[in-house]
């Protein structure tokens, strides 16, 4: 169970609080009446499936009930970041819940 | 023979608390402090269950998690009974109920044991997939016959009585494994004040320091451990918990610690106890120190009871003072196992000889015995074990130096017990669930735990540190480690030196499988996963039938699939699969292990969350009252409303009937206090909901309703509902029952996401409101004799208004909207006056014969004006159009709203979609089947060209007659044709295509 951090809440809770909202950063088109069918269903079905990081959306259902976006590894399911709607992902100052290859003794 | 003829001095039996208990219906007696498998062997018990596949007899094997052999089904009713527990792993208590998981009719007769005896031969590897896959319409009948045949323990049938619960944690470090790693690692992270959980699955803590010679601080191992744990025991920081196995290892450090709390005391413990608890637990650090499990040898009948890993036979002789035999013999390929040969001889019987596997033994445990005057064989092998229920010899050979060939000419040596040692396989068992993947260590022939993700840290067994000194300091070293990387130090941060008198141990030999003079598919059986019958020339046959993946090799003979999930048997199997195919052992991979690490009980895993607790249950302001008046409630989400109101003696359809024509006719009263309520304010509220909503919402005025479809981008239709507005940037939005949290997210997504710059709120209040729907000619007048300050004329209150005023003395929101096509006003009050608003209400119906209404009524009320219930008329492939609901979309919003786009896709306006329309059957009586397909010809050949499915289908007693709606491909273009709905019996039911709206087509009945 994913351990996530609201940047909202500013806390970790449990993934249990959540909901996942998919593909970060799909943004609505402009004009969505001069869009193509194939514009239109790029933008409600076509999604990124990468091995590694992805950016996604999540939703602090039953928490502050804010949605916010998460960078995670979808291999570790390292999350190396949250930031809220808006805001660019600061990696440096990034929540880093996770290490690669922490065997650590 | 009884137990104490098997009892020797010493151990940490509690001989002052003898105990009574019963396996396969026989009594014996054994001591607090024993484990089942401990008991039975000190009362003679050889054979304790009948293998999966052959049903060979077999006997307790190992002394814990890795046991693969004592299985068995805990518990003297159905209420408390437990399958596949390990004897190894089940302290005794007094009255303890137990039976073979395997073996009918019993364990020392069994028809099975003959069926495999003779039929073996026809039983290879894969055979259940070679014999029973096809047809494949029998395997339901196989199915019960294998299950039967391969006791694979039984699911208990009466309701668990017995208490679980579940705890959270949150810390610093989590130690798993309370071996002489972990407790040095324990003391070294409680010394800091970081917050540590120590866990040891094992009924007290210290692992093999609880049955070792060796002495740290010139101090017995077992005396160490006592000193440890009263150190731990005193420090606030620092939970110890003995029989709490460390079952999961996921993701972002969350440990699941499933603790048997009082399986130990059954009958006995205190009357609140609780009998397990999972423990889930948030790491911030976790340290593996869960050690390692030895491995049987791979050799002939190696099966046969009394053949026993070097480590259980030391446990057994050490902390359960039971002796497992007379007379051993034991084979080893490493100095470890020496340690067995020794306790059984400083117990005072006798070891026939050690057979060694290697050219040369270590110093130390060659000494050990030569000063015994214990016989080494070295560069030899047992072949081979005689005996069935019981070993009664052992053949020995001598072998290559590679131990792959028989060199010698076998003899034959008397024993009782044959005692195995092929060395150790750390418990990286956690590790794998973290998806790490396990590295071989070819100097030590084992797989360490690979790299992973998590913040973990190893040390003793586990990371192949096999000498005692190596655990201790790697412990220190590691729990310091830990605590640092919490931020926990201590001022002697040095990790403590401990002085080890222990044997130096010298190298291992990587061996696995013993040769047999004849060849291995020839040579009797020698077991590799003993509690699937898996040998050795099952796995050779295995790849040369062509399976070269060790996945593929597992899958098809079954290795691991038990429920020990391979502990001792994976590496064997693995080492032979390599040998056959020619490869390495990490050429030819390891297998990953899954949570959990042993069996966890359905309790353990629910807690609490059963029955009355399994779900919320939510309650309308009036139930109290639907309750007295015997309502059938029905789910709606987790919603308990009413389905109908049963008078004495009334069938369901008796009492549906009786509702409807009372609304039609009379008065009827709902309480939909269940539909989502969303209050909606802000100055762009209204742009906000011609966004949502598919119709216009710019002109709707103060003191107006409207009915809108919501749809997603799709163009979709996935709730609908009524909107008030109750001021200009004020709104009270209505969702279906199932809905509102799905909108209400909704909303907030596209708030938050897509338009943050619009000023608008959203506000759940649908407990804070309840709704008292009157509905049928006599409404209003009721509602008249019950209200103040609202004019209820026609004239004054028109349809699709509402009004603010009071009803029964409250403040009210009346809208007068209805889904009956009836005269009907909602009132809304604040939930806390519900109770007495409806009874004021009723105070008066009775002159208007006040007829209280469910939801089947109300299903069978809208239905007979077409009205749908999105969810049921809509399955998310519906746009309004479909519906026959254009009327509720607009061209005309300059925004281009949810569901527009979608709406226009080319396959969106095809003219032969599948479209909502009624359907009557054209034998009146006969009502159509939900769920059911048309077709236009019902005597075509299947698979029949499909139209589209009934959605709702009802009895009207207002109409006297069926009627239904559903979907028909271009349906809206084939009023008055005939279809067909096909029957199980071969029959079809013709219905005619019409109008979904069977009742008052003008309106006239609500516009009034």
């Amino acid at each position: 169970m994913l351990y996530i951090h609201c940047p909202y809440c500013e806390e970790h809770r449990s993934e249990e609080e959540f909901h996942y909202k998919g593909q970060a950063h799909i943004a609505r088109p402009d004009d969505p009446d001069n869009c193509t069918d194939v514009e239109w269903a790029d933008f409600i079905y076509r999604r990124d499936n990468p091995r590694g990081e992805h950016k996604e959306q999540w939703y602090h259902t039953v928490g502050c009930r804010k949605f916010f976006n998460a960078i995670r590894d979808t291999q570790s399911y390292e999350i190396k970041t949250t930031y809220k709607v808006g805001e660019q992902p600061d990696m440096a100052a990034g929540i880093v819940t996770g290490q690669q290859g922490s065997n650590a003794s | 023979m009884s137990q104490t003829n098997l009892r020797i001095s010493g151990g940490r039996i509690r001989r002052d608390r003898p105990i009574a208990f019963t396996f396969n219906g026989h009594r014996y007696a054994g001591y607090e402090g024993d484990t089942l498998a401990s008991a039975l062997l000190a009362n003679g018990v050889d054979v304790v269950g009948r293998s999966f596949k052959y049903s060979r007899p077999r006997g307790v094997m190992g002394m814990g998690a890795e046991e693969s052999n004592a299985i068995v089904q805990l518990g003297a009713t159905d209420a408390t009974e437990v399958p596949n527990v390990r004897a190894t792993q089940q302290a005794l208590y007094d009255g303890l109920v137990a039976r073979s998981t395997n073996g009918w009719p019993n364990v020392n007769f069994d028809l099975m044991g003959l069926v495999g005896a003779l039929a073996h031969r026809l039983m290879p590897p894969g055979f259940y997939y070679k014999t029973f896959m096809r047809p494949a319409f029998l395997w339901q009948s196989y199915e019960t016959l294998i299950r039967k045949a391969a006791g694979m323990g039984s699911s208990p049938v009466a309701p668990d009585v017995d208490r679980y619960d579940h705890m959270n944690h949150s810390v610093d470090v989590v130690i798993v494994g309370a071996g002489p790693a972990g407790l040095a690692a324990a003391l070294a992270a409680g010394k800091t004040g970081a917050t540590v959980i120590l866990v040891d699955e094992q009924e007290e803590v210290g692992g093999q320091l609880l049955h070792r010679q060796a002495k740290i601080d010139g101090m017995l191992g077992a005396d160490w451990v006592e000193q440890a744990l009263s150190i731990l025991l005193s420090l606030p920081n620092v939970t110890v918990m003995a029989r709490t196995t460390a079952t999961g290892y996921h993701d972002h450090n969350f440990i699941t610690l499933h603790e048997r709390v009082s399986d130990h005391l059954a009958d006995q413990a205190p009357e609140q106890s609780v009998r397990q608890r999972m423990h889930r637990v948030r790491a911030q650090s976790v340290l593996l120190a869960t050690g390692a499990i030895e491995r049987p040898l791979v050799l002939a009948n190696n099966d046969v009871p009394g053949c026993m890993l070097a480590s259980a036979v030391s446990a057994y002789i050490k902390r359960y003072a039971v002796m497992p035999g007379k007379d051993l013999v034991l084979m080893t390929a490493q100095d470890d196992g020496y340690r067995a040969a020794i306790d059984w001889h400083d117990a005072g019987h006798k070891v026939v000889a050690i057979i060694d596997a290697r050219v040369t033994a270590g110093d130390d445990c060659t000494q050990a015995a030569r000063s015994r005057g214990i016989a080494i064989f070295p560069q030899s092998g047992v072949i081979e074990v005689i005996g069935t229920t019981r070993v009664k010899a052992v053949k020995v050979a001598a072998l290559s130096p590679n131990g792959e060939q028989v060199v010698g000419n076998p003899q034959t040596l008397i024993c009782d017990t044959l005692a195995m040692s092929g060395g150790w396989s750390p418990a990286i068992h956690l590790s794998c669930h973290t998806g790490a993947k396990p590295e071989w260590r070819e100097d030590i022939a084992a797989f360490v735990p690979g790299l992973t993700v998590q913040k973990q840290w190893l040390a003793g067994s586990v990371k192949g540190d096999f000498r005692l000194a190596d655990c201790l300091s790697a412990g220190s070293e590691a729990g310091t480690a830990t605590a640092a990387f919490c931020g926990f130090t201590s001022a002697d941060a040095v990790a403590h030196q401990w002085q080890v008198d222990d044997w130096d141990d010298g190298p291992a030999m990587a061996y696995f499988h013993v040769p047999h003079t004849k060849a291995t598919s020839r040579a009797p059986k020698q077991f590799v996963d003993f509690q699937t019958d898996v040998t050795a020339a099952g796995i050779e046959m295995a790849t040369r039938e062509g399976y070269e993946s060790i996945e593929h090799v597992k899958r098809y003979t079954a290795m691991g699939f038990g429920t020990d999930q391979g502990k001792t048997g994976n590496i064997n199997g693995m080492a032979i699969t390599a040998r056959a195919l020619g490869k390495t052992i990490p050429e030819t991979g390891t297998t990953i292990f899954r949570p959990n690490y042993t069996p966890v009980t359905f309790g353990a895993v629910v807690g609490r969350h059963s029955g009355q607790l399994f779900d919320p249950e939510r309650y309308t302001a009036l139930h109290r009252w639907h309750l007295a008046r015997e309502a059938v409630f029905e789910d709606v989400g987790l919603w308990k409303r009413p389905r109908y109101f049963p008078l004495a003696g009334e069938t369901m359809d008796e009492a549906v009937a009786r509702e409807c024509l009372a609304t039609r006719n009379g008065v009827g009263i709902l309480d939909a206090s269940t539909l989502g309520k969303i209050d909606i304010q802000g100055n762009d509220a209204r742009e906000f909901l011609g966004r949502v909503y598919t119709n216009a919402w710019a002109k709707l005025a103060v003191g107006k309703c409207r009915y809108g479809l919501m749809c997603g981008e799709d163009g979709m239709v996935f709730d609908d509902g009524v909107t008030a507005c109750l001021a200009d940037n004020h709104f009270a939005m209505t969702t279906t029952t199932g809905g509102a949290a799905r909108v209400l997210e909704w909303l907030e997504h596209y708030h938050q996401t897509e338009w943050p710059d619009m000023e608008v709120y959203f506000t759940s209040v649908t407990d804070h409101w309840a709704t008292i729907t009157l509905s049928g000619p006599q409404s209003r007048a009721l509602l008249a004799e019950v209200s103040d300050g609202i004019d209820l004329s026609g004239d004054a209150f028109k349809y699709l208004d509402w009004r603010q005023g009071s009803v029964a003395g409250v403040p009210a929101r009346v809208f007068r909207i209805s889904f009956t096509g009836e005269l009907s006003f909602e009132i809304n009050v604040q939930a806390h006056y519900a109770m007495h608003v409806w009874e004021a209400i009723f105070a008066l119906g009775d002159r208007f014969g006040l007829t209280p209404y469910g939801t089947e009524s109300m299903h069978v009320l809208r239905a007979e004006k077409g009205f749908i219930i999105t969810g049921q008329d809509t399955d998310g492939s519906v746009t309004p159009f479909d519906l026959g609901m254009g009327w509720c979309v607009s061209d005309a919003k300059p925004f281009s709203y949810i569901g527009k786009r979608g709406m226009a896709r080319q396959d969106c306006i095809r003219t032969d979609r599948k479209q909502l329309v009624g359907l009557l059957t054209v034998d009146p009586n006969q009502v159509l089947q939900e769920g059911a397909q048309a077709v236009d010809d019902p005597e075509q050949t299947i698979p029949m060209t499909q139209l589209g499915h009934v959605t709702s289908s009802y009895f009207s007693h207002c109409l006297q007659r069926s009627i239904a709606m559903g979907f028909i491909r271009n349906g809206h273009a084939r009023m008055g044709d005939i279809v067909y709905y096909p029957n199980l019996d071969g029959t079809a039911t013709a219905a005619e295509i019409c109008s979904p709206v069977f009742l008052d087509p003008e309106g006239a009945r609500q516009h009034v």
